[in-house]
């Protein structure tokens, strides 16, 4: 297993893509980071950044790649490997190096400009939310046989959790504004990733104008350090549950 | 060696392999043949587990293969069409698969990689091969790790006269091996004189699995590829009779 991980990330690393993407992510936080002179500022846009960006790459570069590697797969499935193992080791050579990409594209801008707690926080959210949209594309790329269907259904799972999700909550919370509705809100919340990434941070940087419905309840809910491990557990979840079921469903498949 | 038994399998409506049940041995080099899609590589890819079963069992060594996939050091498997990851060269291929395959007792068996003169396109990046050579990359894949079982897929389709040859050799020296190899191809040419055992399918039914002597004495050709387009007529002919009743 180790070494189809090997052989995988050198295959990925020699494409551009990766490259490009690290590149725009530097460009991006060097020169945001650069022109705000206040770097909480800075790291405020980097965070919308990271939220929107980082999935979307993410969850289409897993899904190309995966289907890319199909003929790949088919090799190594003759060989002797058990199923899961390919599964696994395609994720976390994919994941890795997104990691990477991430890492060298915002992680080096942050650490120079805004060391500290809030700086490593935002790190630490691109990466699980790398982790857990590369989880989701394996999904869909798995489930779906075509490959145009297969990123369009990324996109859209995307799309839910970017941009659909949060109005629907809204709506929500709109409508049923007579009830008292702060726990519901605070478990719908655990069921979009980046909206807990958006949590994540916030409740390390302090900034409740910022910080959305959502995360207002949840500092006053969990507290700052609680609300921390609560969202990092279920982020954790995130990665799980599309991994798991995705490899449930490889190993059943014709290939 | 390899033992199938009831093997069942069907993608949506489509019957791809009905009831088939055989015993492969060692020694036996075996002709798969039949019209297309009539399932020759549907039962090899079951064979590797490639592709699962709706139901039956295939054994392989008397064990299950459900579930298991150590037995695949033993087999070496062509397939019929090949793709490699884009940006990998030739020669790190070849390297990398001896890596993964890591084979300690025996050491890799690289005479088609001479004799296909693959050294010399070491450097080349696979996405720029021609069919024949992916043929000749696969090919030398297959027989690297000298295993007992070898699948080959089409293994002549865009091969230059030449390379048919030498890969023809290769098969005879593994033949004498007593290794069981397993050989699907429409030219018949190709299997004559190689071929222990012709296995015929059609419309995913196994229609007969016999010694090619037996075959020969029974039609009274000589010539395999007569002998086959014979029974091919038979068979079409009963087949045709049994629909119009």
């Amino acid at each position: 297993m180790n070494k189809t991980v090997k052989y995988v990330l050198y295959d990925i690393f020699r494409s551009r893509i990766l490259i490009a993407y690290a590149c725009l992510l530097f460009l991006i936080s060097f020169s945001l980071m650069s022109f705000e002179e206040n770097p909480s500022k800075g790291l405020m846009s980097l965070l919308n950044i990271t939220l929107i960006v980082v999935p979307l790459i993410s969850i289409i570069f897993g899904t190309i790649h995966f289907y890319n590697s199909n003929e790949f797969i088919e090799l190594l499935l003759s060989q002797p490997f058990s199923r899961s193992s390919i599964f696994f080791s395609q994720y976390m050579s994919v994941s890795a190096s997104l990691s990477c990409a991430f890492i060298i594209g915002m992680g080096i801008p942050i650490i120079i400009f805004s060391p500290g707690t809030i700086g490593t926080t935002l790190i630490i959210t691109g990466l699980l939310l790398t982790m857990v949209f590369v989880s989701l594309a394996f999904l869909s790329s798995v489930f779906v046989r075509d490959k145009a269907m297969g990123i369009g259904f990324a996109l859209l799972l995307w799309f839910l959790f970017s941009l659909i999700y949060d109005g629907l909550i809204l709506m929500l919370i709109v409508s049923l504004s007579d009830y008292p509705i702060e726990k519901l809100t605070l478990i719908l919340a655990s069921f979009n990733p980046i909206d807990l990434g958006r949590i994540f941070v916030m409740l390390q940087m302090d900034v409740s104008a910022m910080m959305g419905y959502t995360g207002a309840v949840y500092k006053d809910f969990f507290g700052s350090s609680t609300g921390m491990i609560y969202t990092f557990l279920i982020m954790f979840l995130w990665i799980l549950w599309p991994l798991l079921l995705a490899n449930h469903r490889f190993n059943q498949k014709d290939l | 060696m390899i033992k199938i038994e009831q093997l069942n399998k069907h993608f949506k409506r489509l019957d791809v392999l009905c009831d088939i049940s055989v015993f492969l041995s060692k020694g036996q080099v075996i002709s798969l043949i039949g019209p297309n899609a009539s399932g020759k590589t549907t039962l090899i890819k079951c064979l590797l587990g490639i592709v699962k079963q709706d139901s039956g069992i295939i054994y392989f060594n008397e064990k299950n293969i459900k579930g298991d996939w150590s037995y695949r050091h033993h087999i070496g498997y062509m397939p019929q069409i090949e793709r490699y990851p884009d940006n990998i060269q030739i020669g790190q291929l070849i390297n990398m698969m001896k890596d993964i395959r890591n084979n300690v007792n025996t050491l890799p068996d690289e005479e088609l990689i001479e004799k296909f003169e693959l050294n010399k396109i070491f450097i080349s990046k696979t996405r720029s091969l021609s069919g024949g050579t992916r043929q000749k990359v696969s090919a030398a894949l297959a027989f690297l790790f000298s295993p007992e079982v070898l699948i080959l897929d089409e293994p002549t389709a865009g091969l230059d006269p030449l390379s048919i040859e030498i890969l023809r050799e290769k098969i005879l020296k593994e033949k004498e091996k007593n290794k069981l190899i397993i050989i699907t191809s429409h030219i018949l040419s190709d299997i004559d004189g190689l071929a222990s055992h012709i296995m015929y399918l059609q419309n995913g039914q196994l229609i007969f699995f016999k010694d090619i002597n037996a075959i020969k004495q029974e039609v009274g050709e000589d010539r395999l590829s007569k002998a086959i387009v014979e029974i091919m007529k038979q068979k079409k002919s009963l087949y045709k009779r049994k629909n119009e009743k």
